[in-house]
Formats: C-alpha cells, sequence, structure tokens
C-alpha cells in the first residue's frame, strides 16, 4: 500500500501518484482528498487508481474522488476520460449497476406537517416501491414494450402518465440519452429487467423522507434557487440504478471484451475486471449504444419511482401533487460513460469519460444545464449513509479540473461482513426509531450492512470537495424516515 | 472438503469469497452455495422444487464457474428463483483431454472428476464444457430470509485454481 509519503501533494486536497509509480501508467493518478481521508482509503484504492491510468487512450489523469473506496476494476469514485478516437471503453469503468443514481424530489411541506403522517407515507411507500431481492414492479410490459421503454427512458414513462413534463428537463440528459440501441441488448438482460421498472432494489439503495433543517442551509442563496425555501422543508431522496437489466447488459460485454480484447486488439490490462475495446471499434460501439440502454432504463426507473411518491403523498394528504410541491430538483447518474467536450493540454476535444462511483458536476453556465440552473451551477445529490444524512451540493467552474465530476456518496469504510457482525438490524431500527427516524426494510441483515458508522463521515466528504474546488455544499438534509432494500 | 468463507478484506462495499472442494464439481456447487448464501440466510430453506438446466462452454475453467453464478443471479431476477447445483458435470470436449465422467449429484464421491483434475493443462484449456441441473423454488419473503440482492459476478481477482487441496476458488459479487 501506498502511504501519504508516496505521493506528491499537489494541494491540500489533490494527491498524485506519477506514472513512475506503476509499470504501464499512460497518465499521473489523482486522489481527491484531505490528508485524513487519504490516510483512510483502503489499499485498493491506490492499486486500482493507478491500473485504470494504464488504460489505452487515458487524457490528463486518473482521478479518485473523496469518498473513494476499493471497488472492481475502476476504484468507486474512479472518473477517467478516454481519448474519443484512440481510447477504450471499459465496463470495469462504468460499474454493472449502469446510471445507479440519485433523485430529489422537494415538497412544500414542513416537518411539522409530515412528522404525524411519516409512518404511513413511509409504509405506503414501502408498499408501493418495491424493493429488496429480486422485487418486480408494477407496471407490466411485453418485452417488446420493454426494448423501447429503454430506448426513450423516463420520457417513455412521462408518455405513459408516470410523470410531468418538467420532470424531463430535470433530469441529466433529460432523461434519455440518445443513441441508446435496443438492437444490441441481449434477450438475458431484457428477461431479467423487464419487470423491474419502479423497483428500488437492495444493497446501498434506499428512499428517504429528509428534512432540511435551518441550521443545515449552509448557501441560502443557492438552497433558495434549488427550491428550498421554507424552515424545516421537507424533501424525498432515493437511490436505485437500471436493477438486473443493466447487470446483465454490463456482464454481456464484459465478457464479450475479454474474448476481443487481446485477440482481437491486442490489448491487455492489469485487471481483468478492466476489460476493454477500443471506443471505435464494433464491439466498443455496440456496448456503448447498450450502455445507453441501461442508463435509459434506470432513468425511467426513478421516474415511475418519483411518480409513485406522489401517488402516496396525494393519497396521505388528500391534495393533488402539485398542490403539495412536489417538484423533482434533479435527477444525477453515478455509473456512466459519456462523450462530453473538455480541455485537454489546452485545447477542447472529445472525450469518453467514465464515471464510476462519481457525480457529473457543471458549473455555471454550462451549455448543457436547464435554464433553471444556468445561473447556479447544477444540482448535485449526494447520499450519505441512513442514519447520517445527504448532502445536496452545487457544481462549480472549477470542476472543469476533474472533467467536471466530483464524489457521490459517502464511501463506505466498512466490509457488509464486519458489520453484519457489530450491528443488528431490529436493534438499529429500534435504536433509529429513538432518535425519530423510522425504518423499513426488506431485509433487517441487509439493514445492518448499511449502518452510518459502515460508511465515511460525510460532512469530511463534501468538505473536501469543496476544498478541492470541484463542488460546493448547499444543504445539508437529514433522515425522517427511510425505506431499505 | 467442500466448503467457502466470507473474506472481509477485500472489495469493501461488496462481498468477497473463498471456496474450495476435492473437484472441479464439488468447488462449483459450494460457489454456487456462497453466491446463494449471500442473498438467503439458511440455504436449507431452499426446497428442490423446480429444475433448470444450464449448458456452458467450451470455456476456459474459471470463466465456467463465471457462468454458472452469472446464471443464478440471472433466474434470481427473471423468474424469481432462488437456485442450488443439483448434478453438475464439466467435461472436456477436447479430444485428447481424458473422457468426461464426472457426473454426480450433490456430495456424492467425487472419484472421476479428480481424475480430470489431475490433467496438467486442464485449468488453461478453453475447451470445457458445463452441464448443469439447478434445482431450488421461487424466493418467497415469509420462507426465506432474505438479505442483499446481488447484481453480479465481477472478474476483479476472481480466479479458479488446483491446489494441494483440490479446487479453490476466489470470487468477488457485486451488491
Amino acid at each position: 500500500m501506498a502511504t501519504v509519503k508516496d505521493f506528491k501533494k499537489i494541494s491540500d486536497t489533490i494527491w498524485e501518484l506519477p506514472p513512475g509509480y506503476k509499470v504501464g501508467m499512460r497518465v499521473p493518478a489523482r486522489i481527491y482528498a484531505t490528508q485524513k481521508l487519504l490516510e483512510d482509503m483502503d489499499a485498493g484504492v491506490v492499486e486500482q487508481v493507478t491500473n485504470v491510468a494504464t488504460l489505452p487512450g487515458i487524457v490528463e489523469y486518473a482521478f479518485c474522488m473523496p469518498d473513494g473506496h476499493w471497488g472492481y476494476g475502476f476504484p468507486i469514485g474512479g472518473v477517467a476520460a478516454m481519448d474519443a478516437k484512440t481510447g477504450v471503453i471499459s465496463p470495469g469503468g462504468i460499474g454493472f449497476d449502469i446510471n445507479c443514481g440519485m433523485r430529489l424530489v422537494r415538497t412544500g411541506l414542513t416537518h411539522d406537517e409530515v412528522k404525524p403522517h411519516l409512518r404511513t407515507l413511509i409504509d405506503r411507500l414501502f408498499a408501493r416501491v418495491p424493493a429488496g431481492v429480486g422485487s418486480t414492479g408494477f407496471i407490466k410490459l411485453s418485452q417488446s414494450e420493454f426494448r423501447h421503454a429503454v430506448e426513450a427512458g423516463a420520457r417513455w414513462a412521462v408518455k405513459n402518465g408516470h410523470g410531468w413534463e418538467e420532470d424531463l428537463e430535470l433530469t441529466e440528459d433529460r432523461g434519455c440519452i440518445a443513441g441508446a440501441d435496443a438492437t444490441k441488448v441481449s434477450s438475458k438482460a431484457v428477461e431479467r429487467g423487464f419487470k423491474q421498472i419502479g423497483t428500488l432494489g437492495s444493497g446501498n439503495h434506499y428512499l428517504e423522507i429528509q428534512v432540511a433543517k435551518p441550521e443545515n442551509v449552509l448557501d441560502a442563496d443557492l438552497a433558495r434557487a434549488f427550491g428550498f425555501t421554507l424552515p424545516n422543508q421537507v424533501a424525498v431522496m432515493f437511490h436505485c440504478g437500471s436493477r438486473g437489466f443493466g447487470h446483465q447488459v454490463a456482464t454481456d460485454y464484459l465478457q464479450l471484451f475479454l474474448k476481443v480484447m487481446e485477440k482481437k486488439y491486442g490489448l491487455r490490462t492489469p485487471d481483468r475486471e478492466l476489460a476493454c475495446a477500443p471506443f471505435s471499434s464494433p464491439e466498443g460501439r455496440d456496448y456503448f449504444a447498450a450502455m445507453k440502454c441501461a442508463i435509459n432504463m434506470s432513468f425511467a426507473n426513478r421516474q415511475v419511482i418519483l411518480h409513485r411518491i406522489r401517488e402516496v403523498f396525494s393519497d396521505v394528504f388528500h391534495k393533488d401533487p402539485a398542490d403539495l410541491g412536489l417538484h423533482q430538483v434533479y435527477d444525477i447518474a453515478h455509473n456512466t460513460a459519456r462523450l462530453e467536450r473538455h480541455l485537454v493540454g489546452g485545447s477542447e476535444q472529445q472525450v469518453l469519460v467514465h464515471r464510476k462511483g462519481a457525480t457529473r458536476a457543471l458549473g455555471p453556465g454550462h451549455p448543457d444545464l436547464p435554464d433553471i440552473y444556468r445561473a447556479t451551477g447544477q444540482p448535485v445529490i449526494l447520499g450519505g449513509s441512513m442514519e447520517t444524512g445527504s448532502y445536496l451540493l452545487a457544481g462549480v467552474t472549477g470542476g472543469a479540473q476533474t472533467f467536471n465530476s466530483t464524489a457521490h456518496g459517502s464511501g463506505r469504510t466498512m466490509s457488509r461482513t464486519q458489520a453484519k457482525k457489530r450491528f443488528h438490524g431490529k436493534k438499529l431500527q429500534q435504536d433509529m426509531e429513538g432518535r425519530g427516524i423510522y425504518v423499513r426494510t426488506a431485509s433487517f441483515a441487509g439493514l445492518a450492512e448499511e449502518a452510518g458508522p459502515a460508511y465515511k463521515n460525510i460532512d469530511d466528504v463534501v468538505a473536501a470537495t469543496e476544498q478541492a474546488g470541484i463542488s460546493k455544499r448547499v444543504v445539508r438534509l437529514v433522515p425522517m424516515g427511510v425505506v431499505k432494500g | 472438503m467442500v466448503g467457502y468463507r466470507y473474506r472481509d478484506d477485500i472489495a469493501t462495499a461488496d462481498v468477497a469469497f473463498e471456496a474450495w472442494g476435492e473437484s472441479l464439481e464439488a468447488l462449483f456447487a459450494a460457489a454456487a452455495d456462497a453466491t446463494v448464501n449471500v442473498m438467503v440466510t439458511d440455504l436449507e430453506t431452499i426446497s428442490p422444487v423446480v429444475q433448470r438446466r444450464m449448458e456452458a462452454g467450451p470455456e476456459t475453467v474459471d470463466m465456467l464457474l463465471f457462468a454458472l453464478l452469472q446464471e443464478l443471479i440471472f433466474y434470481k431476477d427473471a423468474e424469481q428463483l432462488l437456485l442450488r447445483v443439483g448434478r453438475i458435470q464439466i467435461s472436456s470436449s477436447d479430444p485428447l483431454q481424458p473422457p468426461p465422467g464426472s457426473e454426480r449429484g450433490r456430495g456424492e464421491p467425487a472419484t472421476r472428476s479428480r481424475q480430470l483434475a489431475t490433467s496438467p493443462s486442464f485449468d488453461q484449456e478453453d475447451t470445457l464444457r458445463l452441464t448443469a441441473e439447478l434445482c431450488g423454488e421461487p424466493l418467497n419473503p415469509a420462507k426465506h430470509d432474505l438479505i442483499v440482492d446481488l447484481k453480479a459476478v465481477t472478474l476483479h481477482r476472481f480466479k479458479v485454481e488446483h491446489t494441494a487441496r483440490g479446487w479453490e476458488a476466489l470470487v468477488v459479487l457485486d451488491i
């Protein structure tokens, strides 16, 4: 394991390993973290971020964000841009849960208005947003309808009555990334996913009713611009992805890439999970088109879940969801590869940015922002542990240094097995209830794995992103009610 | 000499395990149980009510294991089935290799597959075939104490190797 002295300190929050650190590195690796966060990172992060630096076509740096931890292939928190002409695409740089992401919905309700209904709200959300192992949703589609849905993303959902037109404007890629081609997707992937639209999944996926306490509003102007105008305003945040569909798309292409990588393209990687193909190759293009279907499946999934949230709040409060102020703040993707234009060596060029457990964060004025956020920068939704809370951040102009990327969560620090040994799900649920947080879960063992102490301190992580100049704190949101898969 | 244990020290957010068996078939069955045991507390609660047959190959030995574990995850989503390995056979489709003959049920001695395993190039060749019968039942939260969903088998540090105690594998699963 590299120690702090192996790194070249670029600033208090940027630590660099030069290409000489490992054979085959094409660019330096840069970890964004305070010294404390860096010292606490597991050995896998350094191994993996330096592996990423060996990938063909990588430009500038292999990055790891402050919430970085040991994943597979890329570290979680990994960001790498590949030259679109000469570089590769790697499923291991995106993850199996393609477009695992976050959506934040604000309400026009305060803590005191929601508190008396909290149990009912969470119980109904738990029933209407299926969670846990192998769960299926309420939307019945044929496999061919599903293939259409994954090409159209959230737009498909809104067209079929699951949401509002304005939701699309407030979703990354407007809820439908262009170029998704369902003919590039296997029937196995469709069979795994076609019943899963509108489901949460499990692991670190969650749905929470949260509150923005006045003392946690860190930038009042930006908070107002993002729709947080009331003291103790309530919001709903959830985290989920492309479910079995995306997992299978990634698995299919990982296997394909392994077969062609060396034999056909003469490429070698230090970890088979980094299996890749030239982005311009037929295999690379096919994966890109299939991966976009998974991106869109995930947008559709979160769109339907948003619709369920509106239904449940409307039922409980006997009011129209619009009158309850249930407007989406934003929806962001964590696990993607996107074609973007960035400065490389001082001149702008097209690159394929892989983000694995990292969030795109556009600064003010960026042309890809919806008009409403053009002046503020992009809302960045950062999910924390269910005990400690989450953040709403904003993209900043300085984010260009990391290809407009920032952290995605607090980052795990304890293994799932350890967490299960240390915490007991039922007791954790009772303890949290004692602290005013009502929890429903599909699995108590699964709940124990997600205990707060299994994660890094989210305050440290977001402070590091702000200090490094890649995103800015706006509001800290703390949970009132939790649905866990 | 069949079993598995979870590893705390690899891949923080996911689950890693080692599995072992005297024969390749025994290892595959153990790894399958290790995989399903991530989702269900007690494997004995899975009754063998339905069967699904799978075939894979020609492949290398490790990618055959990958295919088997992936199939278990596939059926969990596609048909909401929890499955374990019933009969399993791994054979070489290369005529120069010893003939197949290791078909067996769970827990039976694995003498003939040990013969296969002694073939020096067995863990490198890519001509192996797997046929397996997977047995189990639809997942039912009232009957099965479910834990956490599995997304995929990763290839991070993934390996299957022939050792002094038979066959061993290291697998990291994505949660």
